[in-house]
């Protein structure tokens, strides 16, 4: 199997789960989704007939026919709409797949984007470009930090420094993210006050210093995210490490008196990279999904929070929006890893 | 790759981090079996009932604290009465007399009078307090609700009401500052010549007139607001904390170990037959595994919580859902390598049926792997859970450690500094995650040869 129908096979599965998603959160939020536009036309219809007064006066003497007229205008807006049949008719599913995949998610229900527009896509390119300079940021420290770490740890194995990756490690990665956050807020927002507790800028948008205000703001979830993120790191880096400097030809090297530190750093940590970035990869949109209670926690205005507030108020076309957006960043990072695991180790490509 | 489970054992034995997560949950069941002993389970449903805990203080530290401290916080104190009646003519005075040496180094946050009454007519409650330094003060007099037939009558007297404050102004001239900022119970416990606490012995009188003579009093306690309270301290609606994370063990246990081991089944179960089968059974069901691999979980968990349900049941089922598939993965192809092996050949070559093939030779062989990976899978279940209850999706009705987190947050307990409120729920999560990841881990080197050195 070629290397290009391996990654158009990898396309293919990933358009597929794309898909499912899609089609489990509009079986999910369907219904409820029906119900709620129904009210609102019903809502609608009702007060524009209302407001007309010539009409209603001249139903002044019969409020039953009224109200008959009402009824039957609410069912033909309702008609129209073409909401009248069930959300699972494959013709509905199909113009509402259709309209998310071409990123017109409609208008939401309550909540805005700091200019005030309440356009789906508006909202979620607002707050996406926040997103990603915290969780980026916070994987490139993170694989930097651990990497070297790692390195250092694979290079001693069994002494004290080793050790202490480890144990740092194992216990690190056993505390929720969200948990050490409400903890580093208690110690950097209420003993010491350096950092403020909630994570927006009070600052309006359009104000030039928004940005080094937002990147002020961003230095506690940082620091929480690279603390909670950088153990486990290096001690994945250590362990792919470990596993290759049993290899003959690191062997072979030593044999042949290359510097120590050149075969670790050159050699071995090459040959390492492919797991390396296929776990990065993952991190990188694993951590993109646990954004959500990581946001919340700091109010840090971005993709995260903003999928927590339209949860509680259920505006559901934010819900659906976010969830096509967020899986597509899923799995857009997880295609890269494999063209990237297929550049770095030859082998997947000759297979 | 085959071992006898006396083998495994000894291996396990020998491994001390294993021990010691076996000890954790040992320690924790032992915690859970403590729950069920001593917290009735009725009060379960009392714990989101702010009804059930007003006796108990607000946000107070645990006692513990106090060591710590240079200055003695006042502990939260629940008095038992004296009883006296008096009886003259046609009117019956009852009496009940409540003591208390104060001898902490700052004003009770508030005081409460609580009682349960049974009368007929319309009986008059009334409080007063003999202060150390010889001082009375009438604090209340409140006439019960008319009744013409005996009724119970449960009530309560806080500190905080404004005929309390309004008795005390009257005595204003007997204190040298001013009453207006300063709330009745700091007024009752001070000095009077500057607004200071003012140690020694008091008594409460609370004082019930009735005319008809035929009262009855119970459940009459006095309850002086203090700052610290019990092992763990309380929280922001008045609950015990202790009893939220003694409660939260058990669930958190169950939630864990249930998700895991079905999950693990499942996955199991799934991955096998994949890999016995082979061809296109195999590559339909690896695309399915895929497909659910790659989707992203919390969104999904955070959909079907708000809209299918947020029972602690259904929550375990959302979490099996997305469980099973990194285990089906692997046991496929630990399944691939066995079914190659010539007994299994040889027994399919006997004629013996698929069914028999799979669960006599094909997973027995994989238990060292499945158990390993049930011990591994318990903390990821656990966090999940908590995620969810501390984005309030979780299920209400179950004082999760995830909830009480949840309940701290949306009180601001981080920014307040209330520390005992949220610092014990974590360490809890991340304990009992830890023993699960040492259990697994021990086991994993046991499985995997490779990892020993």
């Amino acid at each position: 199997m070629g290397f290009a129908k391996y990654l158009a096979k990898r396309a293919v599965t990933m358009f597929g789960v794309l898909m499912a998603t899609l089609l489990v959160t509009v079986a999910l939020v369907g219904a409820n989704m029906d119900a709620i536009l129904k009210q609102s036309v019903a809502i609608d219809v009702r007060t524009a007939i209302i407001n007309n007064k010539p009409l209603v006066e001249s139903f002044k003497n019969h409020p039953e026919e009224l109200e008959k007229y009402i009824q039957n205008q609410i069912k033909q807006e309702i008609i129209s709409l073409g909401i009248d049949q069930p959300w699972y008719t494959p013709s509905r599913l199909g113009l509402a797949m259709y309209k998310i995949l071409t990123l017109n998610f409609g208008h939401a229900k309550f909540l805005t984007s700091d200019t005030g527009s309440s356009d789906v896509k508006d909202i979620i390119l607002e707050k996406l470009p926040r997103t990603i300079l915290l969780f980026t940021t916070a994987t490139v420290i993170v694989s930097i930090l651990g990497i070297f770490l790692g390195a250092i740890a694979a290079s001693k194995v069994n002494s004290k420094i080793d050790k202490i990756t480890s144990a740092f490690a194992v216990i690190s990665s056993s505390f929720p993210v969200w948990w050490v956050g409400l903890l580093m807020i208690f110690a950097f927002a209420f003993i010491y006050p350096i950092f403020p507790a909630r994570a927006t800028p009070t600052i309006p948008v359009t104000d030039p210093g928004y940005f080094v205000s937002l990147l002020y703001h961003m230095t506690l979830p940082l620091i929480t995210i690279v603390l909670i993120g950088f153990g486990s790191w290096s001690y994945i880096v250590r362990n792919f490490l470990i596993g290759i400097l049993q290899e003959d030809f690191i062997t072979a090297k030593r044999a042949a008196g290359i510097d120590k530190r050149k075969i670790l750093y050159s050699h071995a940590l090459k040959n390492a990279a492919p797991p390396i970035i296929t776990v990065l990869a993952f991190g990188l949109s694993g951590s993109l999904g646990g954004s959500i209670i990581t946001e919340a926690v700091f109010d840090w205005p971005g993709m995260g929070r903003l999928y927590y507030e339209a949860i509680t108020v259920l505006d559901l076309p934010v819900i659906i929006g976010e969830t096509y957006v967020l899986t597509a960043f899923f799995l857009v990072s997880i295609f890269l890893a494999d063209i990237l695991y297929g550049y770095f180790d030859p082998r997947v490509r000759r297979q | 790759m085959s071992f006898s489970k006396k083998e495994i054992w000894k291996e396990f034995s020998r491994n001390n981090i294993g021990l010691a997560g076996i000890g954790i949950i040992f320690a924790l069941f032992g915690l859970s079996i403590l729950a069920f002993l001593t917290i009735p389970v009725e009060t379960f449903r009392e714990w989101n009932d702010p009804a059930s805990w007003l006796s108990y203080p607000k946000s107070a530290l645990p006692v513990w604290t106090n060591y710590f401290l240079p200055q003695k916080v006042p502990e939260h104190l629940i008095l038992l009465p004296f009883t006296s009646i008096q009886k003259s003519s046609d009117i019956t005075a009852f009496t009940n007399l409540f003591f208390v040496d104060y001898q902490y180094d700052s004003f009770p946050s508030d005081f409460i009078y609580q009682y349960d009454a049974k009368y007929t007519g319309s009986p008059l409650v009334t409080i007063s307090v003999t202060r150390p330094d010889g001082m009375e003060l009438e604090l209340i007099s409140t006439s019960l609700p008319s009744s013409t037939t005996e009724s119970k009558f449960t009530g309560m007297i806080f500190s905080t009401d404004d005929s309390i404050k309004k008795n005390l102004k009257n005595s204003s001239d007997r204190f040298s500052f001013s009453f207006d900022t300063i709330s009745s119970g700091d007024i009752v416990f001070s000095k009077p010549d500057q607004n200071r606490i003012l140690k020694g012995h008091y008594i409460f009188k609370v004082t019930i007139y009735d005319v008809g003579g035929n009262i009855l009093l119970d459940q009459s306690r006095f309850i002086l607001g203090g700052k610290v309270y019990g092992l763990m301290g309380t929280d922001d609606l008045r609950r015990d904390l202790a009893v939220g994370l003694l409660w939260g063990t058990p669930l958190a246990l169950f939630i864990g170990i249930t998700v895991s081991i079905v999950s693990v089944i499942l996955g199991l179960v799934y991955g096998v037959f994949a890999g016995f089968k082979g061809k296109i059974t195999d590559e339909a069901m690896m695309r399915f595994n895929d497909i659910i691999w790659a989707m992203p979980v919390l969104p999904l968990l955070i959909i079907l919580a708000v809209t299918v349900g947020n029972s602690i049941f259904l929550i375990v089922g959302f979490l099996v859902i997305f469980g099973w598939v990194g285990i089906a993965k692997v046991s496929r192809s630990m399944a691939l390598q066995i079914k190659t092996l010539q007994y299994v050949e040889a027994s399919k070559l006997m004629g013996q049926k698929d069914f028999k093939i799979v669960f006599k030779h094909i997973l027995p062989q994989l238990l060292p792997y499945a158990f390993a990976s049930i011990a591994i899978s318990v903390p990821a279940a656990i966090t999940a859970e908590a995620g969810l209850s501390f984005l309030g999706l979780g299920d209400p009705t179950f004082p999760t450690w995830g909830q009480i987190l949840h309940d701290a947050s949306s009180y601001g307990a981080a920014t307040r500094g209330l520390w005992w409120w949220i610092v014990p729920p974590g360490v809890m999560i991340a304990i009992t995650g830890l023993a699960f990841v040492f259990i697994g881990h021990a086991m994993d080197t046991i499985v995997n040869p490779k990892l020993r050195r």
